[in-house]
């Protein structure tokens, strides 16, 4: 590792150029000492609870929580070193050479950070020692045991990742001499909803991690209980909500920046995000189970270890390389192997745990298959069964190259084909769950609730069969289920708060005593019908016009007419562009102007194409602009219309802000009571 | 190499647009009979850009994509079906370029995990549930120890 002071060559260098010199350098090596320090406190962590609890010294096993705490403050010290090198553009550390260039705007130097190999594995462990210090912190009403021994599984995992980031992926390894400049970011990465979706996928996945934690020591421990559950649910809904605002982040940069207004391709990348969401929301259901009923246990613990376990695999997927394709692996296997290993000793090390000691756990209630808990098992088989469909098409080609070196493509068709199957049934049934009694429900009382729902849902596909001019048969039942979802939530409100059973004021009195998880559940189905309505609008009945505009030139495209004015040159802060010019006029009215462009990155020696979008109520109206076409004059410009696309993403953050509302109530409960037990503290009036 | 071990963002990006940015089909390519067009473009949506990374030919800006596209509207003008494009286009590149991989033997797991995994985990549960209710209306006959507390604890009767 080449850390001499570079300021020895520069022998004529000033003193105080010299001394801002060498207390820049102190940063990346504090950075660097704090990384390993931190792997040094992650094993204590691991080991002496765990040593703690089978002698059952609990000086031993309180040794876990300061040392979260320790090893998270030594992180954020590592991350904010690296942070700084990043912003200061000190071209001595290798990342920040090939990943920053001074003229990159801050915003992008900030998230520069993260937007690399190194810099996203040390994000990694950063939010992975967030949460242990999180359980440190807040879980004082945790039984020790179970403390101690959540806090040494989550050490390991971090023990692990550190000592992966330090022998294969150090961030903070120097240049001498260094460049004057850097190589730049990748262009596509300069993007405002790309800075920020690393950060919450990263919640997302590493915040399994505490169900996952949870689910060992409760192995370890022999004994699972209803308060177990208790704990786990808030954690799993917070990685939940955070992956959910992720996934949507990524999805609506996808959409505006690739130029032709997809927003999931069913990517292997994409699809290492979405599997550990399906088996997460399928853990959150049954964590409520495990909560409320007693039931499900063996179950919930698997399904944790299994939703982790798919974070884990994403990780590897989209680390190892393996995906570009499997030869790209083997030539430089380091960091994957190390991966794979990691992988092989969590997930093997769990399940081989579950399968000795999950026999020991005591079975719960009993209930009826038609019943809440039952429709919470038919939610959990549709999502995870769903989630093996995009398993397996995503690891299928990889697997049958690796073995017989055949080649195949598993693309969208196979997805939409294998995944739809599950998922309708499955928003079907989701109404239905909520209205059902726990242990013993009745089908037909809750169908009967529903009417009013699935006349709405029924007047909605009727209606836009009428008003249906082209587009698949199938689509106007894929409204008809959104509706279905959107109206079904409200039902359940309705009935929980007896509306039309009793008075207004007892109603009202009722809405507010109301749970707010309640409201949260309520909120999320809704969501989920949202984002149902905007993918089958915008799939089923999007306009495309392909043109060579000459400037002066109208076109016409959903009721919209558009004049192309020109392309004029623009410099960027770090770019060049040429934007087009485009007045949209709807029925004589002037609308807007759209402005699509290509940038070219100077440094980086890549494009982006940034669309025009108008986005309005009924959808959005989108432009981007393609090359000179050879004849000269003519440019070749796309033209969309892509209708109530917005409801995807208002939807996903409808369902991220049901899961905030019920987290609101979760933390009020959590503990609720053990606090009881011991002295009555005062709790200041919540609602 | 770089580009394999490159951040989980950069691999979206790289398997999105860098390799080949989004343009997909050029003004010029679009056939005057839209009902031609209509089934060339679903045709190209189900063939796979041959060097980027999960994108069909109708998505791609690769110049080979562009040659498969408008070979697709070559042998549509001279008048073959669909499916003979397909397997035209399959004889002469491979399977690879098959976004939805056909029922074969090699691809018989693809196809048939989901639904097999599906019965199993709904065969999985009936048995449970048959179980618990089977232990709950007929308990299991008490342990050794079990009987041993209850005779110390009711006596020897």
């Amino acid at each position: 590792m080449a850390r001499r002071c570079q300021g020895e060559r520069r022998g004529a260098a000033s003193q105080g150029e010299l001394e801002e010199h060498e207390s820049r350098e102190m940063i990346a090596e504090t950075g660097h000492y704090a990384l390993i320090l931190a792997l040094g406190v992650a094993i204590v962590q691991m080991v002496l609870p765990l040593v703690g609890a089978r002698i059952r010294d609990q000086q031993l096993m309180a040794v876990a929580g300061p040392a979260a705490q320790l090893q998270f403050l030594l992180i954020a010290i590592a991350f904010i070193a690296l942070m700084t090198a990043h912003i200061t553009s000190d071209f001595s550390v290798e990342n920040v050479w090939r990943n920053s260039a001074v003229a990159k705007p801050l915003l992008y130097k900030i998230s520069g950070v993260w937007g690399n190999h190194e810099g996203s594995m040390v994000l990694w462990v950063l939010i992975l020692a967030l949460f242990g210090a999180a359980v440190a912190i807040f879980g004082t009403n945790l039984p020790y045991q179970l403390k101690g021994n959540v806090l040494a599984v989550q050490a390991s995992i971090a023990a692990a990742f550190l000592l992966f980031i330090v022998t294969t992926s150090n961030p903070f390894v120097r240049l001498d001499p260094a460049p004057f400049d850097g190589q730049g970011l990748n262009p596509v990465l300069q993007d405002p909803a790309l800075a920020f979706h690393p950060p919450f996928l990263y919640t997302g996945y590493v915040g399994f991690s505490m169900a996952f934690s949870f689910a060992i020591a409760a192995l370890i421990d022999g004994r699972i209980d209803a308060a177990w559950a208790r704990w786990v649910r808030p954690w799993t809904l917070a990685a939940w909500m955070c992956l959910t605002l992720g996934i949507a982040m990524g999805s609506w940069w996808a959409y505006y920046e690739l130029g032709w207004g997809g927003f999931w391709f069913w990517d292997p990348v994409e699809n290492a995000s979405f599997m550990p969401w399906l088996a997460g929301t399928a853990l959150l259901h049954s964590a409520v189970v495990m909560e409320k009923r007693d039931a499900l246990k063996v179950w919930t613990i698997l399904l944790a270890i299994i939703t982790f376990s798919l974070s884990l695999m994403g990780t590897f997927l989209v680390r190892s390389g393996v995906l570009t394709s499997v030869h790209a692996f083997a030539i430089d296997p380091a960091r994957g192997i190390f991966i794979l290993a990691i992988m092989g000793v969590f997930i093997g090390g769990a399940l081989a745990l579950f399968a000795w000691r999950a026999p020991l756990l005591a079975q719960g209630g009993l209930f009826a298959p038609i019943s809440r808990e039952g429709s919470l098992v038919l939610n959990n088989l549709l999502l995870t069964t769903a989630c093996a469909a995009v398993f397996v098409g995503t690891l299928y080609p990889l697997a049958l190259e690796a073995l017989t070196g055949d080649k195949i493509s598993v693309g969208a068709p196979f997805f939409n084909l294998t995944f739809a199957p599950l998922i309708v049934p499955l928003i079907v049934a989701v109404p239905f769950g909520p209205l059902l009694a726990w242990k013993r429900g009745d089908l037909l009382a809750a169908a009967q609730r529903l009417m009013a729902a699935a006349c709405l849902a029924l007047a909605a596909i009727v209606l836009v069969l009428a008003f249906r001019q082209r587009g698949p048969w199938l689509a106007p039942l894929g409204i008809g289920l959104g509706i279905w979802l959107i109206a079904g939530a409200v039902t359940e409100l309705v009935y929980r708060v007896k509306l039309f059973d009793a008075s207004w004021s007892e109603a009202r009195r009722r809405l507010r005593s109301l749970p707010r998880s309640a409201y949260g559940t309520a909120l999320a189905h809704a969501g989920l019908g949202i984002v149902v309505i905007g993918i089958v609008a915008t799939t089923a009945w999007r306009s495309e016009a392909i043109l060579a505009m000459k400037p002066g030139q109208t076109a016409s495209i959903a009721g919209y007419t558009l004049t192309f004015k020109g392309v004029a040159p623009r410099q960027g802060p770090n770019y060049r562009e040429r934007v087009a010019l485009l007045e949209v006029t709807r029925n004589g009215e002037e609308v807007t102007e759209l402005t699509p462009s290509k940038r070219e990155f100077t440094l980086e020696k890549s494009g982006t194409t940034e669309a025009g979008i108008h986005p309005n109520w009924r959808g959005d109206l989108y432009a981007v602009l393609g090359d000179q076409l050879k004849d000269g004059g003519a440019y070749s410009i796309r033209l969309y219309f892509n209708p109530l696309v917005r409801l995807i993403w208002l939807g996903a953050l409808v369902m991220f802000i049901g899961g905030a509302v019920s987290l609101s109530d979760r933390r009020l409960r959590v503990g609720a009571p053990r606090r009881a037990q011991t002295k009555a503290t005062p709790v200041p009036a919540a609602e | 190499m770089r580009v394999g071990f490159s951040s989980l963002i950069l691999s979206l990006a790289m398997a999105l647009l860098a390799a080949c940015p989004a343009h997909a089909v050029e003004p010029d390519e679009v056939l005057q009979d839209p009902a031609f067009e209509a089934r060339a473009r679903t045709i190209s949506e189900g063939l796979r850009c041959l060097v980027c990374q999960n994108q069909s030919i109708d998505d791609s800006e690769a110049p080979l994509a562009k040659d498969l596209r408008l070979l697709v509207r070559e042998r549509l003008k001279a008048g073959d079906s669909n499916e003979q494009i397909v397997d035209f286009i399959v004889t002469r590149y491979g399977e690879f370029v098959l976004l939805k991989p056909r029922f074969e033997p090699h691809t018989l797991v693809l196809w048939l995990a989901t639904p097999a995994g599906f019965l199993a985990a709904l065969l999985i549960i009936a048995l449970a549930y048959r179980r618990r209710m089977a232990e709950a209306t007929n308990p299991p006959p008490l342990s050794v120890a079990e009987r041993r507390k209850l005779k110390r604890l009711i006596g020897d009767g």
